[in-house]
């Protein structure tokens, strides 16, 4: 899975600006927590979000999602991650995240990437994206223009998103 | 070589080097899951490791504390599969009645300078106030922990952060910390462990220590260490730090966090003077700020009787041990007299609502670590420390509480 296409969901307030320390009451809020199965998840994604309350009801499987800084900080929900999985959400780049949820995503075997120099004016929401995970790069297809280089892949997340889990891995 | 303290804690702990960036396999001395997260795990440890789910039952710990006991059936349900796990496997559980997994954790004399912990529990860097490193992980990493005892970190940067002075005598732990959130910001020390150093820090007793570790999640730091008593988890003298900080703490008066923002704070004598405060809910407790040291210092501001009947007092010891220490100590004498409701031990309103929520419109004074917007309903919650809590619940209005007697 080294390049993923689709369109794109860029997290931003009502000014265009990117949304910065999205944490995971916002993303999958507490109230939801007693559910485990991943199939379930999907309705309540970004409902505690300020503005993208009915982002489950616009996503679509193969879309991925774009944002800001320290993205997922606060709980360890696994939830949090499993959510925009369960909505069938093939990627997420923000410009940093807050470690358990990064860990938590790599260890789905689910691509997150980081973009520290990430241009919310350079990528609309609706606008078609093309990831190379390998290559760090990715490209604004809809208006042909390349983006800010992402952050490289450690070794150990590229083994865990190609076995696809921790899981799969220790088993080999 | 010189190390700063996490990477001594790697090196003990099978890490190959200590480099930060560079990816370790960690050994994990103990491993834990919360009711919260924990039936994933269970259910991640019967998906993929059937045989073999638990690789040593005498690390291995199941601690329900977030919704303790459970007001859903989702949540009983999780619960129980837990417990039928535990059984059949041997593993030690501490049910509804035990109160927060890491404070058991810490009175029960496990965790030593050095020790490595992981739990479903983004606060179990609280575990850095004794010098130890504790992580927060989801389901899946503690399943993977629960299994094979071990886990792939990579190893992070540090910063040494100095606090000079000493505080006003009218604050708590909880107004340095807040402090310091505020100074450093929501992402201050993303991905970065703190050291913390000064004169204020080593007179700290270990429940001011937990109150200062609690609130690294919120800087988001992997941890904030504070030296223990074994100076083999000394950090060496010129370890290699990414930054060192300075923090001039010397007369710092009690500090707010206002409502959405844990690092929005401010001193509250700066916000009562843009206009009083009402407030119609208090609650005592949460990892950061619920010790029998924070409900003591609670109730010596609510000698004076009834709260205002405008005014929901709830008090929530962190584990059973802090609850009969405060009913032995006639605390629970001076809550109940302050009108207050005191609740069975556990993380009280942080997660699901052990002890409620907020309302539309309710203003709540908490102790805890988190304000985020709608976390606790849809009131506005600001985060303050015990002294502040209890003063303003008696006043009725956001206050800067008495110099303690």
């Amino acid at each position: 899975m080294n390049t993923i296409k689709g369109r794109v969901w860029v997290l931003t307030d009502d000014q265009g600006a990117l949304i910065p320390n999205i944490d995971t009451d916002m993303i999958f809020h507490n109230r939801y927590l007693h559910i485990t199965k991943l199939e379930e998840m999907g309705p309540y994604a970004l409902d505690n979000l300020a503005g993208w309350e009915d982002f489950a009801k616009k996503c679509q499987p193969g879309d991925i999602v774009v944002a800001g800084g320290n993205f997922g900080c606060g709980s360890s929900r696994q939830q949090a991650v499993d959510c925009f999985r369960a909505l069938g959400v093939t990627a997420l780049v923000a410009e940093s995240f807050g470690a358990i949820y990064f860990r938590n995503a790599v260890n789905a075997g689910w691509p997150v990437l980081v973009c520290p120099a990430l241009d919310p004016a350079a990528l609309n929401s609706g606008d078609e994206i093309e990831l190379d995970l390998a290559g760090g790069t990715w490209r604004n297809l809809t208006r042909g223009t390349d983006l800010p280089a992402l952050k490289a892949v450690s070794n150990v997340q590229r083994e865990i998103m190609a076995a696809g889990g921790l899981f799969k891995l220790a088993t080999g | 070589m010189p190390h700063t303290i996490i990477e001594k804690i790697f090196l003990a702990h099978g890490a190959e080097g200590a480099e930060p960036g560079s990816i370790q396999w960690l050994g994990l001395d103990y491993r834990t899951a919360r009711d919260f997260g924990g039936a994933s795990v269970v259910q991640n440890l019967r998906e993929n490791v059937p045989d073999k789910p638990v690789a040593d039952v005498k690390r291995t710990f199941f601690t329900f504390d977030c919704n303790a006991p459970a007001n859903t059936a989702g949540y009983a349900d999780n619960q129980h599969s837990c417990r039928l796990f535990a059984r059949e496997h041997g593993v030690k559980v501490f049910d509804v009645d035990a109160g927060i997994g890491s404070h058991v954790l810490i009175e029960s004399g496990l965790v030593k300078p050095g020790t490595t912990a992981v739990g479903t529990d983004s606060h179990y860097n609280i575990l850095g106030a004794l010098g130890a490193f504790g992580q927060g992980m989801g389901d899946v990493d503690i399943a993977y922990a629960f299994a094979h005892g071990r886990t792939w970190f990579e190893v992070p940067g540090s910063v040494k952060i100095t606090l000079k002075g000493l505080p006003a005598a009218n604050t708590d732990a909880k107004d340095v910390t807040l402090y310091l959130c505020g100074q450093l910001g929501a992402a201050g020390l993303l991905g970065q462990v703190g050291e913390l150093y000064g004169e204020w820090v080593d007179q700290a007793g270990l429940a001011e220590r937990i109150t200062l570790a609690s609130m690294g999640t919120e800087m988001g730091a992997i941890s904030l260490i504070i030296p223990g008593d074994n100076p083999d988890f000394h950090a060496s003298p010129g370890a290699p730090y990414e930054r060192e900080l300075e923090f001039d703490i010397d007369g710092l008066r009690p500090q707010v966090a206002l409502p959405g923002h844990p690092e929005d704070v401010h001193p509250v004598h700066e916000v009562i003077a843009q206009g009083s405060v009402p407030i119609d809910s208090v609650f005592i407790g949460s990892c950061t700020n619920g010790r029998i040291e924070d409900l003591r210092a609670a109730a010596s501001h609510l000698r004076g009787g009834a709260c205002p009947p405008q005014v929901m007092l709830r008090v929530v010891p962190a584990t059973r041990q802090v609850w009969q220490e405060a009913l032995k100590e006639g605390l629970m004498d001076v809550f109940m007299d302050a009108n207050g409701l005191v609740s069975n031990a556990g993380c009280g309103g942080c997660a699901s609502g052990q002890i409620g929520m907020t309302g539309a419109g309710e203003v709540q004074l908490s102790t805890s670590n988190r304000n985020f917007s709608g976390k606790q309903g849809k009131g506005r919650t600001y985060l303050c420390g015990p002294s502040v809590a209890a003063a303003s619940a008696a006043a009725g209005e956001l206050v800067e509480p008495e110099a303690k007697s």
